[in-house]
């Protein structure tokens, strides 16, 4: 489930054990499996953990791996960062291309007020400090997606710098303590996006799609703080769960929204840093662990066997499972980095330095955007355990799955029963019916008012457990029956007479004399055979807890 | 008529002694006439007389737009000309034809100009001489002029006929050289390190180069972004005022331009030349500055009313 697993070797002792479940289609799924009570989140830095290589020809020797990462993700507005083409996802071919897009010779760039705003509530998310004055640059390369033969960016001088981002991971045996780590952020910039190559290889011939060309892109670049793939997809999820409930991105890495690079390294500890290597292509939340992962390893064997770890780029093939080296890399690029000589220095205002009788559309106030934040996901768990009283594992498994916090709460209105024993349905058996059947939580046939009334159900003891998962199975087959509908088909309803219940503990007593002798002699197994006789008799409709009563009482009597 | 200013012209087309159309032809046919200067790379003649038959729609109705209502204008091809061929005199845009107009075209025709064609450059505005384009280079008017004319037959020595002629300056020569041949009134060109005022001098016309971020650079094909401005030359000062008044102001799609100041631009009227004060900026080469200072300047009452200006921004030209 959690465990992150390498192809063939054997990771040693990773401390690092996200409580992530790394193969569900919608991002990141909950664990299914906590049902301990874990203690409280502790906030203390972990050891680095160590890696044993493979084979330990030469001796125990220990290695840390360290992790940095550039993320991309691609603001959530309605036009580009430069010019008014709009954004959207699948249009037609070359359907959203202004002429500043195409770059065709004399159009000039007109910074989105939206993307601006969009970056600063990022930077302010993440704990950075916001540049009152930043500075475009060109950054020059040849490629066919690029049609100005350059990418306006913020080289010398990003919008936000020297922020923080808080990430999870749940440690020890059974993954009951909660530890909280930080990694740093060196910068935020915003960017252009890049057009779409699609590379025929039939007609031998490359497409380019400049849909994309120009839409605005906050890149985000994480300080080489982590130190496997585990905690390098932990803090992308994070990061991900902040630019959605911020609504800056949609950061959904299927549909692109949302790339990233990691920069990995091996060194012995104590001694300098190892030479990195860069990864792209990391387009996926699934393998981005083991991408990271898979690259630590292949740098150990490397090492380990003598040789030089090349300070290259390259990309991870999915079917293959590693890492490949890029074909067009050869050594250092030059990107010519000079200032965007048709964009202004970008000037933001906090109340204090705020211009007298400047009009609010044309200047931006970090105040009043740090006002207007919207809730954290870390401020979301911390008040589902504050109000809910669920455990800290469970809140992240709750924000963790589109749709699934609202769904929680949709159902916890409409219903009596305990917050605990909802939080187990929803997490448990609801998320568990949803992955076997690779849903989303919107696409769930059984709807919050639906769950909640079986809950009600159960909570009256109008049926038993047992009764309640077969209901749940039923209406997820058959739309439109209520629960009290199945419950009355199937004459699901728990015996309420207890009388009734005695006599037929009674009755199957004396039918069963030998079981009745085992009981008495003390087998704890044989009690178990007459409470199931019970229940076959009684057509599944007692309380076993009860029945269990029952006979216990008659038995000593 | 087609000598006069833009001013005169204009007042002409407004008492209906002339028609914007009849305007029109006769700028049409010097251009044809004068063909052997090579200003125009693409003369649009089609546009232009539509354009003109427009504006003759608008002067019976008493509706003019302003000054510049049917007044021939030229644009050098560094600019974008939406359905007109644009190539910077390269052929590396030889048949690119924009789909949008450059703001600056854009106002010239919101006024009602009509535009005679795209005129002749140095390649991408790169040069000083108007030679260097791939449609040849621009010859100056005055390389036609009686006096020139008889100056080279005193030291002919066999030349051929052809060869004798005088460069226009560049890099807008094209411009300065239909401005000075009478085949428009106003022409655009672009300034970065004088390619306005450079063919203008050379020319003998006014050549006007506006302050960075005054006039919009969106749809000039640029040479130097910090740099580039669009100029505008005109036979007379105050045509080049009236043309700066429509062009300047802020352009929401040009990012470097600043906002409008308040107040819309006036020429003030001079009268007396000898209350004028001219400033002479002090460039770095001594030798052309006091040549400047000491020479005879046959102005009347001027002599003494130079003065020399020393600014930080003289050091870095």
């Amino acid at each position: 489930m959690a465990a992150p697993m390498l192809r063939g070797c054997c990771l040693g002792r990773c401390w690092a054990l996200a409580c992530i479940d790394s193969s569900s289609r919608h991002g990141r799924g909950a664990a299914t499996g906590f049902t301990s009570s874990g203690k409280r989140g502790q906030s203390f830095v972990a050891q680095q953990p160590l890696l044993t290589a493979q084979k330990s020809r030469k001796g125990e020797h220990k290695w840390a791996a360290v992790v940095g990462l550039e993320i991309h993700a691609q603001i959530a507005s309605n036009s580009k960062l430069f010019s008014g083409s709009q954004v959207h996802f699948a249009a037609p071919p070359n359907s959203l291309v202004s002429f500043f897009d195409a770059s065709l010779p004399g159009t000039l760039p007109v910074l989105n007020r939206r993307c601006v705003e969009a970056a600063v509530m990022t930077g302010l998310a993440l704990n950075c400090h916001i540049n009152k004055k930043s500075l475009f640059d060109r950054k020059h390369y040849f490629y066919a997606d690029l049609p100005a033969g350059y990418q306006i960016t913020q080289q010398r001088l990003p919008i936000a710098v020297n922020g923080s981002l808080a990430y999870s991971v749940c440690v020890g045996k059974k993954w009951r303590q909660v530890i909280t780590k930080t990694v740093r952020i060196k910068q935020i910039q915003l960017e252009q996006d890049s057009g779409k190559s699609l590379h025929d290889e039939l007609r031998s011939q490359t497409l380019i799609d400049l849909n994309r060309a120009g839409v605005g892109l906050l890149e985000v670049v994480l300080e080489p703080d982590m130190s496997c793939g585990e905690e390098a997809a932990t803090a992308v999820r994070e990061l991900q769960l902040i630019l959605q409930a911020l609504g800056t991105s949609q950061a959904n890495m299927a549909e692109g929204q949302l790339r990233v690079d990691a920069n990995i390294s091996v060194h012995h500890p104590g001694e300098p840093l190892g030479v990195r290597t860069e990864v792209k292509n990391l387009n996926s939340a699934r393998f981005l662990a083991r991408a990271i992962d898979y690259e630590i390893q292949r740098q150990i064997n490397e090492l380990e066997n003598g040789c030089e770890i090349l300070n290259e780029t390259r990309s991870f093939d999915y079917k293959l499972g590693c890492t490949v080296p890029m074909r067009d890399k050869e050594g250092k690029q030059d990107y010519r980095f000079m200032p965007e000589p048709n964009l202004p220095p970008l000037l933001l205002y906090d109340t204090a330095s705020l211009p007298a009788g400047a009009d609010p559309q044309q200047v931006i106030n970090i105040d009043r955007i740090r006002e207007q934040l919207p809730e954290l996901p870390s401020e979301t768990r911390e008040k589902l355990i504050q109000q809910y009283g669920i455990l800290p594992e469970h809140s992240f498994a709750l924000l963790n799955e589109v749709g699934l916090l609202e769904f929680f709460q949709n159902v916890i209105k409409e219903t009596r029963a305990e917050p605990k024993k909802v939080t187990s349905w929803v997490l448990n058996i609801f998320l568990g019916f949803l992955k076997q059947r690779n849903l989303a939580v919107n696409e769930s046939p059984v709807t919050p008012s639906v769950l909640a009334e079986l809950l009600n159900l159960l909570d009256r003891k109008v049926i038993s457990s047992a009764a309640a998962k077969q209901v749940f199975e039923e209406l997820w087959r058959s739309k439109g029956k209520t629960p009290s509908q199945i419950v009355s088909e199937r004459k699901l309803e728990l015996m309420q007479d207890e009388e009734a219940l005695e006599r037929v503990c009674h009755a199957v007593m004396e039918g069963h004399p030998q079981v009745v002798m085992d009981t008495k002699r003390g087998n704890p197994r044989a009690i178990n055979k007459l409470i199931g006789l019970v229940r076959k008799v009684t057509h599944n409709r007692a309380d076993p807890t009860v029945i269990k009563e029952i006979l216990e009482k008659q038995l000593s009597s | 008529m087609l000598g006069r200013t833009l001013q005169e012209v204009s007042a002409a087309l407004k008492q209906g002694q002339i028609t914007p159309v009849e305007l029109c032809q006769k700028c049409l046919s010097l251009i044809k006439k004068t063909k052997f200067l090579n200003a125009y790379i693409t003369i649009s003649e089609e546009v232009a007389l539509k354009q003109a038959e427009e504006s003759e729609k608008r002067y019976k109705k008493g509706h003019s737009l302003g000054a510049l209502d049917g007044i021939p204008v030229a644009v050098k091809d560094n600019f974008s000309t939406s359905g007109i061929e644009t190539t910077c005199a390269s052929n590396m845009l030889k048949g690119y034809v924009p789909p949008y107009n450059a703001t600056v075209v854009q106002r010239l025709l919101d006024q009602g100009a009509v535009l005679m064609g795209k005129t002749n450059l140095d390649e991408f505005a790169m040069g000083s001489g108007s030679t260097d384009g791939v449609f040849g280079p621009v010859k100056n008017p005055w390389s036609y002029s009686k006096q020139y004319r008889e100056k080279r037959k005193q030291k002919s020595h066999g030349e051929n006929e052809d060869s004798n002629w005088l460069i226009t300056g560049g890099s807008s020569g094209g411009s300065a050289a239909a401005v000075s041949a009478f085949t428009c009134f106003a022409a655009l060109g672009s300034d970065t390190g004088g390619s306005t005022r450079n063919p203008a001098a050379h020319c003998g016309i006014v050549g006007f180069k506006p302050s960075y971020g005054l006039v919009s650079r969106h749809g000039l094909i640029p040479l130097v972004n910090s740099m580039d401005v669009p100029g505008i030359l005109t036979r007379c000062v105050d045509d080049a005022a009236t043309v700066l008044g429509v062009l300047a102001g802020h352009d929401p799609k040009d990012s470097t331009t600043i906002q409008d100041p308040g107040k819309p631009f006036m020429l003030s009227s001079l009268t007396d030349v000898s209350k004028l004060c001219i400033g002479i900026p002090k460039v770095s080469l001594p030798f052309h500055f006091t040549e400047i200072l000491s020479g005879q300047i046959q102005s009347p009452g001027l002599g003494n009313r130079l003065v020399g200006v020393e600014s930080c921004l003289c050091h870095f030209c």
